[in-house]
């Protein structure tokens, strides 16, 4: 399935998990179980030494990964060997790309079902190759903008990004926080109608993705609470997550107030 | 000798440099950018920075001529002395530099990355004299070799914070301080410690260094009414070389960059034996820049390796990187062992202990004087005090 097509059925779940860990055989299956529980798009992390946008726990989660042998030949095949009918994100550094070449990048991330590609490090100023390997390939680049992304910027990002609008919750990196700030919902309100907006960085609970959606999200991205239960080994407790925040944004979408135009 | 050495003024050296960062550190880079852009065309800033290098740092620093030295390897050396600046070695003049930036920007916070220790105190010090609260990173490694700078900073009011992440050394608090600074950049300023990171720290560090090579330049004009055949110093992320290489780009010098060869070239799975990084490393992209980088072949980067702690990084500044790629900068290693030769013999000939760092220069110029010409000059870019306790440790010595 395309990513724009996911995005006809709003509002959308995507999870992030980093692949490889705990073990680059596991994954396969952790991407079945997370989207038989409900999850829209699945984002599959490559594991970077150096992962500068995250948070200590998925810093530690690409450490675990790297360890059990995680490189992006291994990447590319457990990814494949994914088989599920949600859209499968790459999510990595650029090095990591640069490094392989960006025209067999995106030809690897064709080949493996992979619909989209988000690069953390990679602003849109420096993007323009990648952008157009992966135009050969039909695959999307999906950039992100912050709350502190001054506002001629944010249409320019808007210009070149594909698939989705990928919103950063709140300055920092990654990782599971409890408070969701006004800003928030301020960038969501700032970015200009006709692209799909996700919200992800510090997004855990039932009620923040509610709220996220409440306040015009049309995906919820959650990551390091994934990637804390996997390394616990609570999966039955990731896939309740998962159903949970489901229906809350289902509900929460379901009781915006329908605007009269 | 190349061509003619041409900036893109906007973020680049060539296709090196850049600034791929997270969108969250977009803004605040921007805003560093014209603070500094506007700040290093302004007489007042300027002057309170010539104040303080002057009267705190203790600028000029001399260029003195190595009578042994000079005996022993049959050519004219000088010693550019940046081991006599406040604080052991050439890291104050970038720390001055930017904290009187973030001063005029209203920072009220400082962040470092440490490796030896060197730019942490540097910072450390800049931090009390300024009145910044300060919080630097530093490996775990890291702390456990350089027990001594850990002290010096906390007594100059400094918090350390031990990063536990990735290597827990140098690139690991470099990417541990982006991470605060991108949650807290109202208020902190991340001083960059090199001529590496997002532009615009190439460039603002490079600036701020290349008072080195502005005095060397007056300095040697003096004394021998002409240029010096060559420049050499060691590099690391390359802010003492840039720094006084930065005035000599345009004229008939030759420029030689000493990495560190550590205990050699090759590379096993995780961790290069060296340090040197525009001698073994590829393209890649390291803390916001495009550079020469040691990596594996899908682009980890591996851990780096050298006696000397300064020196004991994966990535090197992308002007040095461009520089090197036009033929303008001569990439050369010493390896541990030449560098433990140069410690001694500056110590003995000279009576002037260098760094661990410094002492890479040294010992490269002992082991090929041939390429230094009639008069080279040698950046000390600091003092050895700091690194006796690894030098006694060393067996054979
Ligand atoms: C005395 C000294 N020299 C050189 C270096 C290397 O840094 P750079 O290459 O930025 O000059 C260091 C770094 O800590 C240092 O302490």
């Amino acid at each position: 399935m395309r990513i724009s097509d996911a995005f006809h059925h709003k509002p959308l779940l995507i999870a992030y998990i980093c692949a490889g860990d705990p073990s680059p055989a596991a994954t396969p299956e952790l991407v079945k179980r997370i989207s038989e529980a409900g999850a829209d798009i699945i984002e599959l992390g490559l594991p970077h030494s150096d992962p500068v946008a995250d948070g200590p726990t998925i810093q530690e989660s690409s450490q675990r990964a790297i360890v059990a042998g995680m490189n992006t030949d291994t990447y590319f095949e457990v990814v494949s060997a994914a088989k599920v009918e949600i859209p499968k994100i790459f999510m990595g550094y650029y090095n990591m790309i640069y490094a392989r070449g960006l025209e067999k990048f995106a030809s690897d991330c064709a080949r493996s079902g992979i619909n989209g590609v988000i690069v953390p490090d990679l602003p849109p100023e420096e993007a323009e190759p990648l952008k157009i390997a992966c135009q050969n390939h039909g695959v999307d680049l999906i950039f992100l903008a912050a709350p502190n992304t001054p506002q001629h910027r944010l249409e320019r990002i808007v210009d070149q990004t594909s698939g989705f609008l990928y919103l950063v919750a709140r300055p920092g990196v990654t990782g599971v926080r409890s408070d969701l700030l006004d800003d928030t919902k301020n960038l969501i309100a700032r970015v200009p109608d006709g692209i799909p907006k996700a919200v992800g960085f510090g997004i855990s609970t039932p009620e923040q993705a509610a709220e996220i959606v409440s306040a015009g999200a049309d995906a919820v991205i959650v990551g390091s609470a994934c990637v804390d239960l996997i390394a616990k080994g609570k999966l039955a407790e990731l896939e309740d997550l998962i159903r949970k925040m489901k229906l809350a944004i289902e509900i929460a979408e379901k009781r915006k107030i329908p605007t009269v135009c | 000798m190349s061509g003619q050495i041409v900036y893109d003024i906007n973020t680049k050296f060539g296709k090196y440099g850049g600034r791929f960062v997270p969108e969250t550190l977009r803004q605040p880079l921007e805003e560093l950018a014209s603070a500094y852009e506007h700040l290093k065309h302004n007489d007042k800033f300027l002057s309170e920075y010539d104040f303080f290098l002057r009267d705190f740092a203790g600028r000029p620093t001399p260029l003195y001529f190595a009578k042994s030295l000079s005996r022993e390897l049959g050519r004219k050396i000088y010693l550019k002395r940046e081991d006599l600046v406040h604080g052991g070695a050439h890291k104050l003049n970038n720390t001055l530099g930017q904290a009187l930036v973030a001063k005029q920007m209203g920072k009220t916070r400082l962040i470092a990355e440490t490796g030896a220790g060197q730019h942490g105190v540097a910072t450390a010090i800049v931090g009390a004299c300024l009145s910044f609260e300060t919080q630097v990173y530093m490996g775990e490694v890291d702390i456990e070799r350089q027990k001594m700078n850990v002290f010096r900073m906390e007594l100059l009011g400094a918090d350390v914070i031990p990063v536990r992440s990735g290597s827990r050394t140098l690139k690991d608090a470099i990417n541990e301080a982006f991470r605060d600074w991108s949650a807290n950049y109202e208020n902190t300023h991340y001083l960059l410690g090199t001529a590496a990171g997002p532009h615009p720290f190439p460039t603002m560090v490079r600036d701020f260094q290349s008072i080195i090579g502005k005095e060397t330049r007056e300095q040697i004009l003096r004394a021998e009414g002409r240029l010096p055949d060559s420049i050499v110093a060691c590099v690391g992320g390359g802010s003492n070389a840039i720094g006084i290489y930065a005035p000599f780009l345009q004229d008939k010098v030759e420029l030689i960059a000493v990495e560190a060869g550590g205990q050699g070239i090759g590379k096993t799975n995780k961790t290069a034996e060296n340090g040197a990084s525009l001698n073994c490393g590829t393209n890649g992209i390291l803390h916001g820049a495009l550079t020469k980088i040691l990596q594996d072949p899908y682009g980890q980067i591996l851990e780096s390796y050298s006696i000397a702690a300064g020196l004991d990084y994966p990535g090197v500044g992308p002007e040095l990187a461009y520089l090197a790629e036009m033929g303008r900068v001569q990439p050369t290693m010493a390896d541990d062992k030449i560098a433990l030769k140069g410690f001694k013999a500056l110590s003995q000939l000279e009576g002037i202990i260098p760094a661990l760092e410094s002492a890479h220069a040294v010992g490269y110029t002992l082991d090929s004087p041939e390429i230094l010409g009639d008069l080279a000059i040698i950046n000390i870019s600091g003092r050895g005090d700091k690194d006796l306790a690894t030098v006694m440790a060393h067996e054979n010595f």
